[in-house]
């Protein structure tokens, strides 16, 4: 197809973000927008934005489902702020998302769908589209629904069928509007759709007329290119945050030689990893649905018990339900992993929106002095490696191991350089050999102070281990005093020895700075991007982003000691401050927290920081 | 992948190579000690290993049992010693898994795991140690407590209605259903013989008396003046027939099961109902598993006992399939299936 004469301008990054009624397909939209993106060379992060009601009433704006694209020629840390493009289905999406565009942004809007009973359902006074409300912004009002009908009109099609494709009109637009080419969205329609025939010809005639369409119409003068990203040599892909998890468990089995067991009950946000893991029965991988959250994890601990990379997989109310029994984990030395995929609380809370709010229940959610590890992902990608830094902490240091990662991250997708298995650090889980003299059930590893793991049929170990206090060495059951001030000395001793084993804590920016930005698991992306851009004008501000939570690196004390300023930033009402105030009691911090369903915005964080520095 | 049966001769094994060295610190004459003694019996006569045993349990009395075995165990958390089992086999399903709960474990807080596994059918033993109170907590009514009892927690006398385990083994789709006393250590080392061999979730219910906060529980089916007329022991292939002189019968009329004499009102052995363990309709086996004194005689033995694939053969039969037909053979090309891109 060749274009008009547009002006091509280009583009260091754009945030395009769909949006349409939850049964309008905004997110294979948006899919597909970003698998275009990936073959154009850019890097890109996305975010999909649903309501947490499968349908809900439609024309709503509770039923706007959205879906959002950051790509750029540079690094792209988030899947961004503000929208530079909206493509809004109908009014409720135009409404729900008003707040997400940038001043003077593209809206594409459907103006079949601006009818007054459209228009009323979204709570609107007037049609925005007519009323000059939107005149600071460069509308494109296109009737979406009727060209779609127009251009299957040839395929005899039943009207049902034919709006399902009205989507692929709008994404025909937003690929002439980036200079995209159509080749490998169709072939998706080829593969997906291969026993319909028809079905792939409507998408394709579809996608097609909004492409020409654009191509035709006076309002577009200009399209945009983004250059490619001098991303490094290798091979790519598109990861979520919750696939990563799991693959990275995988991989963990794969190289710990020990075979991989999941035992989880369904929970947004973190089912995804349960579907992903069940799907890989071709690998060995027994993933288990069981009856609630507890049984998920008991079933964990039994697997464990008998040699497995025992792993369980839930969100905030779920880890409630299942601290009995990470207590259990806790006495039995044995290694597991809980993955908590945080969202909105307390209670059912904001179940698709994401927090950082359940730091404390991991840290101590529990009866009795039970430590245990916590680690923190920090992207989307490093799902991947923080999965598998878990599996490597809890079967070398049989303990434990709480991974937290959160809503945003395990929805949201960014750009996977492909790392080989081999290439990942070894796991050497501390196997007993049959009939080893030595092996007593709780005798410990001098260094990591980590019993080792005798597994059921090998001969020669047969022992007993469970809930009740046990005695030091033997294993047996034991009240006596001094054991349980011993054990339990021990089992916090354990944990805070994985300091050896970690590494120490990096910071972005200058080793010493007017103020250091401290911030933890979800949020690295958009701080990041903040302290960057002001470290490149010159602002004395350096960032420290953690993903080791329980035990802090080593160097966090001296580290902090630098810096003249701290501010920690987190996604709740100050659980990791409190935590840092509570182990480094000497320093001053400052805090700026949200807890509104969203995430940091770059603007606020800016401010924040600014505003410090300036006292 | 099932446990591979081999000669007990071979083995070698003996009742010695099954005691742990921990003192056994149950209440003396509590039943417990009898159903040890039974499962010591047991173990050595199956054709399995000795490292290839597990004993798994909640909390409860009865639960302090893997302690008092020298296999692998796992003393679990209140209830849950059936989600605890299940992690077990299914990540080693060679491994021979008993599971030890009594009524408080198993029929309360750990209900919904206790019916799930049994649905799933998770080839593992569950010992179910039924004394019809919470011993350990000293005494409060369980769900197995009769109507009207006075314990702890009902001064007044329960009001609320008791569960039956075999009946609620059997509407969880339970296919295996057996039942012993703790005053028959014989009869109870064959129903633990027949729980190991059946494929699938075996549950043997034990009567057992908590000689402190219930005792007398199962009084009227274990003591020796009234234990004839309130024992009938089933046996496949035969008609329900018991009592002191075999002289009572259990015969099905209409929709219900009914006690006979033989020899009264034309009574003969041919209209005596004949057990059949095997028979997959759930009706009778749920009416013998409800029989309870005084109107009838509790039914012991295997109730039920019906062949069907397990949980853990399933599971690793579409392992085994997947595992042929799929073209990922490890993590690297999982990494590197579906939609990639290369930049040079």
């Amino acid at each position: 197809m060749t274009s008009k004469n547009s002006k091509v301008v280009e583009l260091e990054q754009v945030v395009i973000r769909f949006a349409g009624d939850s049964g309008d397909g905004m997110q294979l939209t948006g899919s597909l927008f970003s698998d275009s993106t990936a073959f154009a060379g850019n890097d890109f992060a996305t975010f999909p934005d649903y309501p947490a009601e499968i349908r809900a009433p439609q024309g709503t704006v509770s039923g706007v489902s959205g879906f959002q694209i950051h790509f750029g020629q540079k690094t792209v840390y988030t899947s961004g702020d503000l929208a530079d493009v909206l493509i809004a289905m109908n009014p409720a999406s135009l409404k729900a998302n008003m707040r997400w565009i940038k001043e003077g942004a593209i809206i594409i809007l459907d103006v079949d769908a601006f009818i007054e009973k459209g228009i009323e359902k979204a709570g609107y006074k007037s049609d925005p589209s007519t009323d000059g409300s939107l005149d600071g912004y460069n509308m494109i009002k296109a009737p979406i629904t009727t060209l779609t009908k127009e251009a299957v009109k040839h395929l005899d099609m039943d009207m049902k069928s034919t709006l399902k494709t009205k989507n692929m009109f709008a994404l025909g637009i937003v690929m002439y509007l980036f200079n995209r080419k159509l080749d490998l969205i169709n072939q998706h329609f080829e593969r997906k759709f291969k026993a319909n025939p028809l079905i792939v010809e409507a998408n394709k005639a579809v996608l097609a007329a909004g492409f020409n369409y654009a191509d035709t119409i006076e309002a577009i003068t200009n399209t945009y290119k983004v250059e490619p990203a001098p991303l490094e040599k290798g091979r790519y892909r598109n990861i979520t945050g919750n696939v990563a998890t799991a693959w990275g468990f995988i991989a963990a089995s794969e190289r710990s030689g020990r075979p991989l067991f999941l035992g989880s009950y369904p929970i947004t946000p973190a089912t995804e990893i349960l579907q992903e893991l069940t799907k890989f029965k071709n690998l060995s991988v027994k993933a288990f649905q069981a009856e609630d959250e507890i049984a998920g994890i008991v079933s964990t601990i039994g697997a464990s018990f008998t040699g497995s990379l025992a792993i369980t997989t839930t969100s905030g109310p779920g880890l409630s339900l299942k601290s009995e029994a990470i207590g259990l984990a806790v006495m039995t030395e044995l290694p597991i992993v809980i993955v908590d995929v945080q969202r909105g609380g307390p209670s059912t809370g904001l179940p698709t929106k994401s927090e950082q709010s359940d730091l404390m229940q991991a840290l101590y959610g529990r009866n009795g002095e039970a430590p245990v590890i916590v680690l923190a992902a920090k992207s989307s990608v490093d799902c991947f490696y923080s999965a598998y830094e878990a599996s490597k902490l809890a079967m070398e240091h049989m303990t434990p191991v709480i991974l937290l990662t959160d809503g945003s991250l395990a929805n949201g997708s960014e750009v996977f350089r492909i790392p080989k298995v081999a290439d990942l650090m070894p796991i050497a889980p501390p196997i007993v050999m049959a009939n080893d003299p030595n092996y007593k059930p709780y005798r410990r590893d001098e260094q990591k102070l980590s019993r080792s793991w005798a597994i059921p049929g090998t001969e020669g170990l047969r022992h007993r281990i469970g809930g009740l206090e046990k005695e030091d060495v033997t294993g047996n059951v034991s009240h006596d005093p001094m054991n349980h001030q011993h054990m339990t000395n021990m089992r916090e001793e354990k944990v805070q020895r994985v300091a050896n084993f970690i590494p120490e804590q990096e910071v972005f920016g200058k080793d010493e700075a007017d103020l250091l930005v401290v911030s933890w698991g979800g949020t690295y992306g958009v701080v990041l991007t903040v302290v960057e851009k002001m470290v490149n004008q010159g602002k004395s501000v350096a960032h420290a982003h953690f993903r080791h939570m329980m035990p802090l690196p080593k160097n966090t004390e001296t580290l902090f000691a630098r810096y003249k300023k701290i501010v920690v930033c987190e996604i709740n009402n100050g659980q990791f401050v409190k935590y840092l105030r509570m182990n480094y009691p000497q320093f001053k911090y400052q805090q700026y927290n949200k807890i509104q369903g969203l995430p940091f915005m770059v603007a606020e964080l800016e401010t924040k920081f600014n505003e410090i520095l300036n006292q | 992948m099932e446990n591979q049966i081999i000669d007990p001769q071979v083995l070698n094994l003996s009742k010695e190579d099954f005691s742990s060295d921990q003192m056994v610190k149950w209440c003396p004459g509590c039943g417990d000690h009898a159903i040890l003694r039974a499962v010591e019996n047991v173990f050595p006569n199956l054709g399995i290993k000795k490292e290839d045993f597990v004993v798994v349990s909640g909390i409860g009395c009865s639960s302090r049992f893997p302690y008092y075995m020298n296999t692998f165990g796992i003393h679990g958390i209140h209830g849950r010693a059936a989600p605890l089992a299940t992690g077990v086999k299914l990540a080693n399903p060679k491994l021979s898994v008993w599971m030890i709960t009594g009524d408080g474990d198993s029929m309360a807080i750990g209900g919904n795991h206790f019916i799930h596994t049994i649905r799933r059918n998770i080839d593992i033993n569950i010992l179910l140690f039924n004394n019809k109170i919470y011993g350990l907590t000293k005494g409060q009514f369980s769900p197995t407590t009769p109507q009207g009892s006075k314990t702890k927690t009902s001064p007044q006398g329960t009001f609320e209605r008791p569960f039956n385990p075999g009946e609620l083994v059997i509407g969880a789709q339970g296919n295996f259903f057996a039942r012993a006393v703790d005053t028959n250590p014989k009869a109870m080392t064959a129903v633990f013989i027949e729980a190991a061999k059946h494929k699938g979730t075996s549950v043997v219910e034990v009567l057992q008396n908590c000689v402190i906060f219930s005792n007398k529980a199962h009084e009227l089916i274990t003591s020796r003046e009234t234990k004839d007329e309130y024992q009938l022991t089933v046996e496949h292939g035969k008609p329900l027939i018991y009592g002191k002189n075999n002289d009572k019968g259990i015969v099905l009329k209409g929709t219900k099961l009914e006690v006979v004499t033989l020899g009264e009102n034309g009574v003969t052995e041919k209209d005596i109902l004949v057990h059949d363990q095997y028979e997959k309709d759930p009706g009778i086996h749920v009416m013998l598993a409800r029989m309870m004194p005084p109107e009838y005689p509790v039914a012991l033995g295997v109730i039920r006992s019906v062949a069907a694939e397990t949980f853990d053969q399933a599971l690793d039969n579409i392992i085994a399939h997947e595992k042929e037909i799929s073209a990922i053979k490890t993590a690297d090309d999982m990494l590197n299936s579906g939609s990639t891109w290369t930049i040079d």
